[in-house]
């Protein structure tokens, strides 16, 4: 994987397009996320929060507030990849990169690094709108960049596989309706685990999403419902794991090579 | 001299089943104008999708300029530029931007791709349209993009599968005095085409594939000396006598027409003697169909008939 000059043009250009093409579309991609998070804010945080009270030693807006970051951020980094990638598949400019002398794990990075970029520039949004709701305190900045740059790469990979597998529209919905939503309400966004009774707490754990939500909220509020270890390893698996499978598909043209 | 592609038995089964290329061997030389004919579902773009790495190969070798498909993948692919039948470029994305992104596909650096995007579109005559969205372009405009784009990188070989398909006759002209002088400049070209016309008048050598395998290999020159009989259609002025040619197969059409077949061998100034001499004036003259296309049904005839006897 030899960044060399002509890989780095390339994984440019990528990229390029990538952010191109979710900026020049930005009513779509950027602007829904700030409103669907601002009625969050209203309806679980001022209306239905107040009468929740404090959890986890916090009150109930300041404890949602990473959780509602994080679920952007994993939902733009998914759909950015999954769409633009079958698309490119769809209209056949892919071939414009199969053609070229572009080595697979450039077409990945660059994809990948596109949907991570729209990902976490969703985020930052969605934090600035929250600004407008609680004030944000902040434990780890550490922990908050690696958690949401290895988190959006995780959903951005799968994006990508989604798309690889993908022979119609229909078939990058499937994914983010009948799984990825189930799996982020069901992720720690809205509550503490430890609310659970343990047989649930004890499934959850199969959940990654609660990895994610519960570390990059450590680095806010300074509270897990997990070990940070555990957290990150997690996560780390799954980038590593998803980016092995991508490569493998990529390089076998699954969908790409007749 | 050099070949710049060389394939040999070359090999593709489709999951289905279907052999669509049944050991193939080909080379071009380098600064060819090359013509890969054949009818439809023949191996053509089989074989160019292999080529640029589009299509796995069931079986079979291809190099580029010497350099195996199979071991050097990325300098093989950065010798050639590809001009696909269908169109395959982002439909919302301005021309400016594909070409850009394209070049930067080839690590050629933003800079002199910009360079050369202004080069190839004012080109092609699409400098106008740079910013538009490529959705809005014509046929042809987008033709044009997709030879601007193959050249972005500089390629040595460039391959056109059917560029002028749905093309007016004026923007073929045009189009073809491009690829002479892209030709003239150094650029092997490789073209298929349904316009057998097209082939004739700018390829050199050529191919034609039937069935998955090539059943003729040869110059331009030597294919077309092979047609010993040529069919001549005569535009005549209407007279009471019937016109009747001795030594040449010849039939009256209508009133105003009448055909002649001429031998290699004939002449043609003996038809319009013995016309002359019956009283008959010749207004018009003009071959019945392309010589090309005559040898080309000919020999996918001449391939298919042995299978049907197999049959």
């Amino acid at each position: 994987m030899m960044l060399s000059f002509r890989n780095r043009v390339a994984l440019t250009s990528i990229l390029y397009k990538e952010i191109h093409r979710f900026m020049r579309i930005w009513v779509q991609t950027l602007v829904p996320p700030a409103i669907t998070i601002s009625l969050y804010f209203v309806i679980f945080g001022s209306l239905i929060g107040k009468r929740i009270g404090e959890m986890g030693g916090f009150d109930y807006m300041s404890f949602i507030v990473p959780g509602l970051i994080m679920m952007s951020v994993i939902t733009n980094s998914y759909s950015n990849v999954a769409s633009s990638f079958f698309s490119a598949k769809w209209q056949r400019n892919v071939e414009e990169m199969l053609v070229a002398p572009v080595p697979n794990w450039v077409i990945v990075a660059g994809y990948v690094g596109g949907g991570m970029c729209r990902g976490i520039l969703v985020g930052s949004i969605v934090t600035l709108v929250s600004l407008l709701f609680v004030d944000i305190q902040i434990h780890n900045v550490a922990v908050i960049i690696i958690t949401v740059m290895l988190t959006s790469a995780v959903f951005a990979l799968g994006g990508l596989i989604n798309a690889i597998f993908a022979n119609s529209f229909d078939d990058i919905s499937i994914i983010p309706t009948f799984i990825l939503t189930p799996l982020t309400y069901l992720g720690g966004v809205f509550y503490s685990i430890s609310l659970l009774p343990e047989f649930w707490q004890g499934v959850s754990q199969i959940n990654p999403i609660v990895y994610m939500v519960n570390a990059f909220r450590y680095g806010f509020l300074g509270i897990s419902d997990v070990s940070l270890t555990v957290a990150f390893t997690v996560i780390s698996l799954f980038v590593v794991t998803l980016f092995t499978i991508a490569m493998v598909l990529i390089s076998k043209g699954i969908g790409l090579r007749s | 001299m050099q070949a710049a592609l060389q394939i040999s038995g070359l090999k593709k089964t489709y999951k289905g089943g279907f052999q669509a290329v049944k050991g193939l061997d080909l080379e071009v030389q380098k600064g060819d104008f090359f013509a890969l004919l054949g009818p439809n579902g023949a191996g053509k773009s089989t074989t160019i999708g292999v080529i640029t790495s589009l299509v796995n190969k069931t079986a079979g070798t291809v190099k580029v300029f010497g350099h195996d498909i199979d071991k050097e993948l990325d300098t093989a692919k950065s010798f050639l530029g590809l001009v696909p039948q269908e169109f395959n470029f982002n439909q919302f994305e301005a021309p400016l931007t594909i070409l850009v992104n394209q070049a930067g596909y080839y690590g050629v650096p933003r800079q002199l791709a910009f360079e050369r995007t202004e080069k190839y579109l004012k080109q092609l005559d699409l400098w106008d349209k740079r910013n538009e969205p490529s959705r809005n372009l014509s046929g042809g405009m987008k033709r044009r993009l997709m030879i601007a784009r193959a050249l972005m990188h500089e390629p040595q070989v460039l391959i056109l599968d059917e560029p002028t398909a749905g093309v007016d006759i004026e923007l073929r002209r045009h189009m073809w005095n491009y690829l002479r002088e892209l030709n003239a400049e150094g650029i092997t070209i490789i073209l298929t085409t349904h316009y057998l016309e097209e082939a004739e008048m700018l390829c050199r050598n050529i191919a034609i594939i039937d069935q998955g395998l090539i059943v003729e290999n040869t110059s331009m020159k030597a294919l077309l000396a092979k047609l010993h009989v040529e069919t001549f259609v005569l535009d005549i002025i209407p007279t009471k006598q019937t016109p009747t040619l001795a030594e040449y197969p010849s039939r009256l059409i209508d009133d105003h027409t009448f055909e002649v077949d001429v031998d290699k061998s004939q002449s043609i100034n003996d038809v319009f003697i013995q016309l002359t001499e019956q009283g008959i004036s010749v207004q018009s003259m003009r071959n019945k169909s392309n010589r090309l296309e005559e040898l080309f049904l000919t020999l996918v005839a001449n391939n298919a008939a042995p299978k049907a006897k197999g049959n």
